[in-house]
């Protein structure tokens, strides 16, 4: 117990790896690189944006500090949008609005109007069960329930009453998450069991399995290795062929990798020394990562800050 | 500058490096400090178990709970109504004060209000009962249950005592179990559109189990052994017949153990010590329970 070599036995503690990217994060990217990606992307990206969601005026306090500042932002149907920005610029607080999930954090209140299919989801008279199972949720730490994989899956269709055949649910739920081949043997196991990314999957799966239309991801690669991060960034771009996915993410390889738009935000400070976050561009992804409007977003692509 | 220059000299690293596995003095101090307060306590529990073993063996036999106390008959004499009384004590106690400290502590955690000034109040005052001495619970008891409502000196009165008595330790225990489920797990469940009696009924409850019911139990074994409040409850009288319904007269182990102790006669001094043996192999049964508990239902995140 006392003996100094048990702990020099100890394995060394593992170097955190880059969540995303081979090509660490401080390094500027190219803008070959990035183009090339995007080319890929741009093929499927609409021209047009159609709104499921739109955000006009949107103002998010706690109490009375206000994080985030008038922003304006629509969510295009079937596209994947990516909001990016430096940690405290607001974005993750503003993904949180958009399924009411910043109910939860006491004191918290949203000015302006957030209309998903033309609906005020602020209005007095939404029902928010319905707005989180319609606008599905993916966090940053894989979170499953301590219980089989199956009941997993079966959850939310079990709270809210869905009447589907369950076993059937479970296996196309786990097969768009592109879950299905690796665990369709140990489905009655504990889905802690299952590696970080695999996890990851399968709360993508539990999201999916009671029929949302749009997925908020919220870092949803910040804990997993460069091939698990590969894995989840493929299964969004099958997903958006059927959903609408906005993504909160530091790692702006992945934005330029999979959106079709980008949002970047900010954090401003204003005269009382207060810092809001703000909304400085928005705009397809081509075009902020390779010609941005705003020297701060050509500053932060370009890796000069944040 | 020069303070913090890399050591040069790598035969003296080399062997400063392997000069032998050392304990530091402190380490070992510490070490020991910390081994002998776990000894004070062990041993101090165990002269009392020699204790009672040595002095009640003579008696530490089926006639303890086969028969009915003797004022008369040390020999004739044994606990069966106390062991009787204690369990039917102890289920009512268990099944008042369970549900309403779990009651309690989920709308604490999960409903309340954390900033509003009742919530405060609520919370400190748990806290506070939580301190109040048990013969205090008695006279509540005795004023409240025995006379206002009318329950007499009888099992309910006794029941209700003891759950007010433990409820605030349920409520705390049950509180911070339901706190160490990660909020990630509730944060999942509402997210898929789940209620949050669905998240705290399917989610958080199954998970704080483990921790709820060792509390829980915990707390029933502090009641087990409560005399005080008792003696204001009409435990003390003499009782030859078992408990058949909470409105029954009763005694329980402690009170019963009480009397013997005290009474001159030396026979029923080794009954005494006899029946504390009956009374800590209840406690440990019951503790072991809890343990049972936890280790079956411990989920691991």
């Amino acid at each position: 117990m006392a003996d100094p070599k048990l702990a020099m036995s100890a394995p060394p503690p593992t170097l955190p790896s880059d969540p995303g990217d081979p090509v660490s994060e401080q390094s500027q990217p190219t803008a070959a690189s990035i183009n090339l990606s995007q080319t890929l992307r741009e093929a499927r990206t609409p021209a047009a944006l159609v709104p499921i969601m739109d955000l006009q005026g949107v103002h998010v306090f706690y109490d009375d500090y206000e994080a985030v500042r008038e922003v304006d932002l629509p969510i295009g149907r079937n596209e994947i949008t990516a909001l990016i920005g430096p940690s405290g610029c607001g974005k993750s607080t503003l993904l949180r609005c958009l399924n009411r999930m910043n109910d939860l954090v006491p004191g918290a209140r949203v000015e302006g109007s957030i209309t998903y299919h033309g609906v005020d989801l602020y209005g007095p008279d939404i029902d928010v069960i319905e707005v989180r199972r319609r606008v599905g949720m993916v966090f940053q730490k894989p979170n499953p329930f301590p219980k089989s994989i199956y009941d997993n899956i079966a959850y939310g269709p079990r709270v809210l009453g869905m009447k589907v055949d369950t076993d059937e649910l479970v296996e196309e739920a786990l097969t768009r998450a592109a879950l299905w081949d690796e665990v369709k043997d140990k489905l009655k196991q504990s889905a802690l069991a299952l590696s970080g990314g695999q996890q990851q999957r399968l709360c993508i799966a539990r999201c999916i399995a009671v029929q949302p239309d749009v997925i908020l991801m919220d870092e949803p690669c910040a804990s997993l290795d460069p091939i698990a991060t590969t894995k989840i960034e493929d299964l969004m771009q099958e997903l958006a062929r059927d959903y609408t996915i906005v993504i909160v993410t530091h790692n702006m390889q992945q934005a330029a990798r999979v959106s079709d738009r980008t949002a970047f935000f900010t954090a401003e400070v204003d005269d009382a020394g207060v810092r809001h976050g703000r909304l400085i561009e928005f705009d397809h992804t081509v075009k902020i990562f390779s010609n941005p409007e705003d020297p701060r977003t050509e500053d932060y692509i370009s890796g000069k800050f944040g | 500058m020069a303070l913090l220059a890399p050591p040069t000299n790598d035969t003296e690293i080399a062997a400063r490096l392997s000069a032998g596995a050392r304990e530091r003095p402190l380490d070992r101090v510490f070490r020991y400090a910390l081994l002998a307060s776990l000894l004070i306590a062990l041993a101090f529990i165990l002269i009392l178990l020699a204790f009672v073993l040595v002095k009640g063996w003579d008696r530490l036999d089926a006639r303890l709970w086969q028969l009915q106390p003797s004022a008369r008959f040390a020999e004739k004499s044994g606990a069966q109504s106390a062991i009787l009384g204690t369990l039917w004590v102890m289920a009512g106690t268990a099944a008042l004060a369970m549900p309403l400290g779990i009651a309690a502590a989920i709308y604490l955690e999960e409903y309340g209000n954390a900033k509003s000034r009742l919530f405060t109040i609520i919370e400190v005052n748990v806290q506070n009962l939580a301190a109040v001495p048990s013969i205090i619970y008695g006279i509540l008891g005795l004023g409240l249950i025995a006379r206002a409502l009318g329950l007499g000196f009888t099992v309910a009165t006794a029941s209700i005592t003891l759950a007010l008595l433990i409820l605030p330790v349920v409520i705390i225990a049950s509180r911070e179990a339901i706190r160490s489920v990660p909020q990630e797990i509730r944060f999942g469940s509402l997210a898929l559109g789940a209620t949050r009696w669905q998240t705290t009924w399917r989610q958080v409850l199954p998970a704080a189990i483990p921790g709820m019911a060792t509390g829980s139990i915990l707390a029933l074994s502090r009641a087990i052994g409560e005399a005080a409040p008792l003696l204001l409850l009409g435990a003390v009288s003499f009782i030859r017949f078992n408990p058949d319904s909470f409105l029954s007269d009763y005694t329980t182990l402690p009170i019963q153990i009480y009397n013997w102790i005290r009474d001159p006669r030396e026979e029923f001094q080794v009954l005494g010590a006899a029946t504390i043996v009956v009374l800590l192999v209840l406690l440990l049964a019951m503790n072991s329970v809890a343990i049972l508990i936890r280790n079956r239902f411990q989920k691991r995140w």
